[in-house]
């Protein structure tokens, strides 16, 4: 993409296009990948609530896979995952690896 | 008719705020600014305005809050002094940034340690470049008219900028004098509706204030900035000509004061220009050819306009109700040398720090000056480029 000028700016960086943000691809921040145990799942959906990327996909109730193209692999959903029996369903693993 | 009154100037500030009538203002008492505030306060509490007031903890808080209603589409107002200013550093430039339209009048207080409450530059020094406008006003009047007229210079549609007007803390704020208060119906006409842009409560048109702009954007906005404030000089004459059209009363970029045929000049800011043109005067009748300049859009610094009214000089020195430690010169003294660099013949040059935490500057101290400068000015030499005055050694 072009990058403008400094004429052709909204005066104070006002962002003026609703949703925008879906342009700003955050997943290539990652260092640490979140890997999906679906066997742990309780489908409980804490990881879609406390995920600040909204890179947990919901598919009829039920959890789905993440969105790598948002995903910045922070770990939040990892932290926050109760699993079953004390498995973790979703476990932090180094990019790239 | 207008009306003719006896008031202070900070009576005046809080009258012609009360004629704007304001959406939001957001305030923290702060001597010697506390009387506007707490006049236009009574104002709101006796529906004399429909402002909202928010009253908050802090001048952080107070800035924040008019940083947020005037993104949501309000016109908006604070007042402030000193540490009061120094303590909203960080929102101010969050206003400008955002290009917030607010106007907030600063009553000139000293800076602490050690604390010191009367008039002295150093609060709107210190806020010089954060990318507001600053107004400075000589007395009530101009201190009430450049009150009405920064909200037409700040609401431009061309410059969205917000605007500090400053006074001198106790000699203009808490002194009454002789002045003239336009009728409301006047006022209310010549600010006109405040139009907004992009505000944040048109929820048909969502949009989002205060993004992170990080190496590929942020000095684009910089320059788009600094193109503003380029664009700031023409608006302030256009609002001063249509300001004379209502009141006959002329103001410009900066006041000169005899002049134009002067072989001597002073410059200086707000109420001690009043002192000064009176020894002018005395001077001139004594055959000596003195004149005065007086900035009053101090940001920005119209520096082209500025050098032409002064390079005719044989000398000139600059008066500084402030002291930039460690700068050498005082910050009015580096913008007229700035000014003044850019000019081919120019005159001789000196900086003289005056009246700091509200010291009295007396007419013996404008005498002492420009005896100095006619000195300089027949000897072709600089005594010394930097003095205190009316300082005990
Ligand atoms: S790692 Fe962070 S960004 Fe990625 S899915 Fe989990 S909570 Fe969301
Ligand atoms: S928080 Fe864990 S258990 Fe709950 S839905 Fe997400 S992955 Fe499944």
């Amino acid at each position: 993409m072009k990058q403008k000028g400094w004429k052709e700016l909204t005066p104070g960086a006002v962002v003026t296009e609703p949703g925008s943000s879906k342009q700003f691809k955050t997943g290539s921040w990652r260092a640490f990948k979140p890997r999906w145990i679906e066997e742990n799942c309780i489908h409980c959906l804490f990881c879609w609530v406390y995920c600040p990327d909204m890179a947990i996909t919901v598919k009829d109730g039920k959890r789905g896979e993440f969105n790598f193209d948002y995903c910045k692999g922070c770990g939040i959903c990892a932290l926050e995952c109760p699993g079953k029996k004390g498995n973790k369903a979703i476990v932090m693993e180094e990019e790239g690896n | 008719m207008p009306k003719i009154v006896a008031v202070t100037g900070n009576e005046a500030v809080a009258e012609a705020l009360r004629q704007v009538n304001p959406d939001v203002c957001a305030a923290y008492p702060i001597t010697p600014q506390t009387d506007i505030m707490q006049r236009f306060s009574s104002f709101a509490a006796n529906g004399k305005v429909k402002t909202e007031m928010i009253l908050v903890e802090s001048e952080h808080s107070a800035m924040s809050a008019c940083v947020g209603a005037s993104a949501a589409g309000g016109r908006v107002i604070t007042a402030t002094s000193s540490q009061g200013l120094a303590l909203m550093w960080e929102i101010l430039w969050i206003a400008s940034g955002d290009r917030l339209p607010i106007v907030m009048p600063l009553v000139n207080r000293a800076l602490s340690a050690p604390i010191n409450i009367h008039g002295d530059h150093s609060d709107g020094m210190g806020a010089r470049d954060c990318g507001w406008i600053q107004l400075w006003s000589e007395n009530a009047q101009e201190a009430y008219d450049n009150t009405i007229q920064a909200f037409r210079i700040a609401e431009h549609l061309d410059i969205r900028l917000p605007a500090m007007v400053c006074m001198d803390g106790f000699i203009i704020s808490h002194s009454i004098t002789r002045m003239e208060y336009l009728e409301d119906e006047k006022v209310k006409s010549f600010v006109g509706e405040f139009k907004t842009l992009n505000p944040l409560l048109d929820i048909e048109k969502p949009v989002s204030y205060g993004p992170l702009i990080l190496t590929d954007y942020y000095m684009e906005y910089r320059k788009a900035h600094e193109h503003v404030m380029s664009k700031v000089p023409g608006v302030v004459k256009q609002v001063a000509d249509e300001f004379e059209k209502m009141t006959g009363r002329k103001y410009g970029l900066f006041e000169t004061y005899r002049l134009d045929d002067a072989e001597v000049g002073i410059v200086v800011l707000n109420s001690a220009a009043g002192t000064t043109k009176d020894v002018i005067d005395e001077y001139r009748a004594k055959g000596i050819k003195a004149g005065l300049l007086k900035p009053r859009l101090f940001r920005p610094f119209p520096y082209a306009e500025v050098g032409d009214a002064l390079k005719h000089l044989k000398a000139v020195c600059v008066l500084d109700r402030a002291d930039a430690f460690g700068g050498s010169f005082g910050p009015l003294f580096m913008d007229i040398a700035s000014s003044l660099y850019i000019q081919d013949k120019k005159p001789l040059m000196f900086n003289r720090i005056y009246g700091l935490g509200g010291r009295d500057y007396m007419p013996d101290q404008a005498e002492h000056v420009l005896n100095e400068l006619v000195e300089t000015a027949k000897t072709g030499k600089v005594q010394s480029v930097k003095e205190y005055i009316g300082v005990r050694e």
